[in-house]
C-alpha cells in the first residue's frame, strides 16, 4: 500500500468528523452513506477503466438498472396488472429477444450478399411487426389496470437486500449485450456508444410504465434490514435507550437508521474491495494490466483480449448496478428522471481519475472526497456569493440571481479539480504504483 | 388527391423538420469533425460549447430588443451572432490556450485530452447554468410563420396543409451558405488548404512550413463560428434548454462519426442521414396510411415505429451499425 494511503484517508474522516461538529452528527453520517455508496461506484468504473482501460461513459445506464432490479425484486406483487397483460407482455420480450438471436444467427451463417442482407432485413421487419402486435396490447392492458395506484406489473416482494444480488446480475446481462455490440470499437467511439446506450436505458425508464411506472416514480420500497423512524418512535424500549443516552427520540431514530446504514454499506464496501484487491494482485490482475498497457504483446502471448475485455466490462457494471440498487434502497423510491448523465457517469469518472485511477484505495478516495466536495460546493458557495454581494442592497436582483445561482458552483469546482489534477497530477491523489 | 394529401403529411411532418433538424445538426458535427481532423481528439465539451455560445447570443438578443433593435421580420438574434461567435472563440481559444495545449505539447494519448475536454464541459457547464440558469429561454421574435397550414390550406385546396417556420427557412439558407463558405475555404484559401494539409499529414505539413498554432487557432475560430450558428438555429427553431444542447452531443457525434470522423462532407451527410431516421422512425403514420390505404384497411394504432422519447435509440443504432460494417464511415474518414 502507498504510505500515502492511510494519510488521506485520515485526512478524509477529519474532514467528515468536522462537518459532523460544525453542521450537525446526522448531517455528516448522511454525507458518509453517500460517500460510502460514491466509493463503489468509483470501484465499478475502475475496475472497467484502471484495470482494463474502458473508456465507458455508460455507468448511468448501469446504477439505473440496479434501481429497475430494486423495484422488480422488492415491490409487492400485482396480482390484477399481471392477470391482464403480464404474461402476453413477458412472452413479447422472449419472441423479441429471439427474432434477433435469429438475425444475428442468419447474419453468421449465410454468405455475404444482397441474399443475407434482404433475409436479415425480412426477419428483422417481419419480426418487428409480430413483436409489436403481441406486446402493444399487453401494456396498454397492464398500464390500464389501477393506473393511479399501480399501472405496473410490481416486484416480486423479496428482501429488498437481494436486490443487490439480481440488480449486480441484470446490469452484468446487459453489460454482456453492450459489451458483445460496442467493445470492438476505439476507445472514444467506445465512449460515445455508451454514452448513447445509457441515455437509451434512461429512455425505456421513462416511458415504459407497466415495468418501473415510468416517470411517475415508484416510492415506498421496502427496507426491510432496517427500521423505520416512526417505528423505532414508537417502540417503548428505543425510548428508553435513547433516554439513557440522553438524546430526544427523534433525532436518536434518524442517527440510529442512518447508522444502519452506514454499516450495511461499509460491509459491502469490504467485501467488494477485499475481492477488487485480491483480483488486482492475482495472475488475472496481472494480465489485465498487460492488455490495458500493450494489447498487441497480450494476443502476442496468447490472451483473449476480446473476451477478456468483455469480462471486465461485466463485472464493473455489475458492481454499478448492485450500487444502483442500494441507492435506490437508501432513498425508498425509484425516479427515472433523477438519473442524469453529469451526476451519475461524469462526476463518478472525476472520483476515478482524481482518486487514482488503477488503484482501488485511489478510487475509493475520490468517491469519498468528490462526494463530499460535491455537497459542501454548494454551501461554501453561498457563502462566497454572500460575501461578495454584502455590498450590495438586500433586494438587488444581481444578488438575488447571483445566490440562486451558487448551487451550480459545484459543477464548475469539479471541472476545475479535474482540470487540475489531470494536469499536475495525472495518475491522481494514490497512484498505481 | 388522397395522395397528395398523403404527400403534404408527409412534407410537413416529416421532410421539413428533418431537414431543418438536418442542417443545425450538420453544422455541429462539422465542428465536432474540424476538432476530430486537425486536434485529432473527441470534443466532449461540444454541446456545452455550444449552449455557452447560444446563451451569450440570447443576452445580447435581450439587450437588442430592450433597446428597440430589430430586424423587421427576422429574428433578432441573428443580428447578435457575430458577438456570439466573438465571445465563444474567447472561450474555446482560452480553453486551448489553458487545457489543450499542453496535452499537444506532451503529445498525450487522445483519451487524456477527451478527459480533459470533459473537464472542460463541466466547466462551461457550470457557468452557463450560473449566468442563464438550467431553464427553458424563449428568445425567437419576428414573423413565425412564411405561410401556415392553414394558408397553404385554403390556397390549395387540399384536406391537410404546409407550414413553413420563418426559422426553418433561415436554417436551411444559412445553414448553406455556412457549408459553402467553410467548403470554400478548406479548399480555395491557403488557411484552408494548410488546415488540409495538417489534417492529411502532420509530420509533412511541419516540414512544408505549415505554423501548427496557427492552423489550431483557426479551427477554434472556425468551430465557434459553426457552433454558435448551430446553437443559434437550433435555439430559434425549438427551444434553448442548457440540458437539451449536452443531449444534442449524441445526434451530433454520430453523425459526424457516420460520415466518417474528419470528413466535413462526410459529416453533412452524417446529419441528414441521422435527422431523417430520428424523424421517420418517431413519426406516428396513421393518418399517412388512411389516405394511401382503402378505408376498411385503415390501421387501429398510431403506427408509429418508436415512441419519440426514443430517438436516441435512432443514433446509437446507426452509429453501432455504422462502425460494425464500416468503421472508417460512409466517407472515409480520417483527413479534411
Amino acid at each position: 500500500m502507498n504510505p500515502r494511503t492511510p494519510l488521506l484517508f485520515a485526512v478524509m474522516g477529519l474532514l467528515l468528523v468536522y462537518v459532523g461538529w460544525s453542521q450537525s452528527p446526522s448531517v455528516a453520517l448522511g454525507l458518509l452513506t453517500m460517500c460510502l455508496l460514491s466509493a463503489i461506484m468509483a470501484l465499478g468504473v475502475n475496475i472497467q477503466w484502471g484495470y482494463a482501460g474502458l473508456f465507458s461513459t455508460g455507468t448511468m445506464g448501469f446504477v439505473a438498472l440496479g434501481g429497475l432490479a430494486a423495484v422488480l425484486t422488492s415491490m409487492p406483487h400485482e396480482a390484477e396488472n399481471w392477470a391482464a397483460g403480464g404474461p402476453r407482455a413477458l412472452f413479447a420480450l422472449l419472441v423479441g429477444a429471439g427474432i434477433i438471436v435469429a438475425a444475428v444467427l442468419l447474419w453468421k451463417r449465410l454468405p455475404p450478399g444482397t441474399m443475407r442482407t434482404a433475409a436479415v432485413g425480412g426477419v428483422l421487419a417481419v419480426g418487428f411487426w409480430v413483436y409489436r402486435w403481441l406486446y402493444d396490447p399487453a401494456t396498454i392492458a397492464i398500464e390500464g389496470t389501477n393506473t393511479a395506484a399501480s399501472g405496473y406489473l410490481g416486484g416480486l416482494g423479496l428482501p429488498i437486500l437481494f436486490s443487490w444480488i439480481t440488480g449486480a446480475l441484470l446490469a452484468a446481462a446487459v453489460a454482456w449485450v453492450i459489451g458483445k455490440i460496442s467493445l470492438g470499437l476505439r476507445s472514444d467511439y467506445l465512449a460515445i456508444a455508451t454514452l448513447g446506450i445509457a441515455e437509451v436505458i434512461i429512455a425505456v425508464l421513462k416511458n415504459e410504465d407497466w415495468l418501473s411506472r415510468g416517470v411517475r416514480n415508484v416510492n415506498g420500497l421496502p427496507r426491510e434490514p432496517v427500521p423505520y423512524e416512526v417505528d423505532l418512535q414508537a417502540s417503548p424500549e428505543f425510548i428508553a435507550w435513547a433516554e439513557w443516552l440522553g438524546m430526544d427520540t427523534v433525532e436518536a431514530s434518524s442517527l440510529f437508521v442512518k447508522l444502519c446504514f452506514v454499516a450495511i454499506f461499509v460491509v459491502v464496501l469490504g467485501v467488494l474491495m477485499w475481492m477488487s484487491e485480491r483480483a488486482w494482485t492475482s495472475p488475472w490482475g496481472r494480465m489485465m494490466r498487460a492488455i490495458r498497457d500493450n494489447e498487441t504483446a497480450a494476443r502476442a502471448m496468447g490472451k483473449d483480449v476480446k473476451a477478456r475485455h468483455l469480462q471486465v466490462f461485466i463485472l464493473g457494471s455489475a458492481i454499478l448496478g448492485m450500487a444502483g440498487a442500494m441507492l435506490v434502497t437508501l432513498d425508498g423510491l425509484m425516479t427515472p428522471g433523477g438519473y442524469q448523465p453529469l451526476r451519475f457517469t461524469f462526476l463518478i469518472w472525476v472520483m476515478v481519475i482524481v482518486g487514482g485511477s488503477g488503484n482501488n484505495w485511489g478510487s475509493v478516495l475520490g468517491g469519498f472526497l468528490i462526494w463530499f466536495l460535491w455537497v459542501q460546493v454548494e454551501p461554501m458557495g453561498l457563502w462566497v456569493m454572500d460575501l461578495v454581494t454584502g455590498t450590495l442592497a438586500e433586494d438587488s436582483p444581481l444578488r438575488a440571481h447571483l445566490i440562486e445561482a451558487a448551487a451550480h458552483m459545484r459543477l464548475i469546482t469539479m471541472g476545475i479539480i479535474l482540470l487540475l489534477v489531470l494536469r499536475f497530477a495525472p495518475r491522481g491523489l494514490i497512484p498505481e504504483k | 388527391m388522397d395522395i397528395l394529401n398523403a404527400f403534404v403529411l408527409l412534407l410537413n411532418f416529416v421532410v421539413v423538420p428533418a431537414v431543418s433538424y438536418g442542417s443545425q445538426l450538420a453544422l455541429g458535427a462539422l465542428g465536432i469533425t474540424l476538432i476530430y481532423g486537425i486536434l485529432r481528439f473527441s470534443h466532449f465539451a461540444h454541446g456545452d460549447i455550444m449552449a455557452f455560445s447560444t446563451m451569450s447570443v440570447i443576452l445580447a438578443t435581450w439587450a437588442m430588443q430592450g433597446a428597440g433593435l430589430s430586424l423587421g421580420p427576422l429574428p433578432t438574434a441573428l443580428l447578435a451572432i457575430p458577438l456570439g461567435i466573438a465571445v465563444t472563440a474567447a472561450l474555446l481559444l482560452g480553453a486551448d490556450r489553458s487545457v489543450y495545449r499542453f496535452y499537444r505539447k506532451v503529445k498525450a494519448k487522445p483519451i487524456i485530452v477527451v478527459m480533459a475536454s470533459l473537464g472542460v464541459m463541466f466547466v462551461v457547464n457550470g457557468l452557463v447554468r450560473f449566468i442563464i440558469g438550467p431553464d427553458d429561454q424563449d428568445f425567437a421574435d419576428g414573423a413565425r410563420f412564411l405561410f401556415t397550414v392553414r394558408e397553404f390550406r385554403d390556397f390549395t385546396g387540399l384536406d391537410e396543409g404546409l407550414g413553413l417556420r420563418t426559422t426553418q427557412v433561415i436554417t436551411v439558407v444559412v445553414t448553406v451558405l455556412v457549408v459553402w463558405a467553410l467548403f470554400w475555404f478548406l479548399n480555395r484559401t491557403r488557411t484552408g488548404k494548410s488546415m488540409r494539409a495538417f489534417s492529411d499529414n502532420e509530420d509533412l505539413a511541419l516540414l512544408s512550413g505549415i505554423n501548427p498554432e496557427r492552423v489550431v487557432t483557426v479551427t477554434w475560430i472556425i468551430v465557434a463560428a459553426l457552433i454558435t450558428i448551430c446553437g443559434v438555429l437550433y435555439g430559434l427553431d425549438k427551444s434553448f434548454k442548457p440540458f437539451t444542447y449536452f443531449q444534442l452531443l449524441l445526434p451530433m457525434f454520430a453523425a459526424a462519426i457516420l460520415g466518417g470522423m474528419g470528413s466535413p462532407v462526410g459529416a453533412v451527410a452524417g446529419a441528414y442521414v441521422i435527422a431523417f431516421s430520428e424523424v421517420a422512425v418517431t413519426y406516428a403514420y396513421r393518418k399517412v396510411l388512411e389516405y394511401l390505404l382503402p378505408a376498411d384497411w385503415a390501421p387501429e394504432g398510431l403506427v408509429q415505429l418508436l415512441g419519440t422519447d426514443y430517438k436516441f435509440a435512432v443514433s446509437f443504432v446507426l452509429l453501432v451499425i455504422v462502425l460494425l460494417i464500416r468503421p472508417t464511415g460512409i466517407f472515409k474518414g480520417q483527413t479534411l
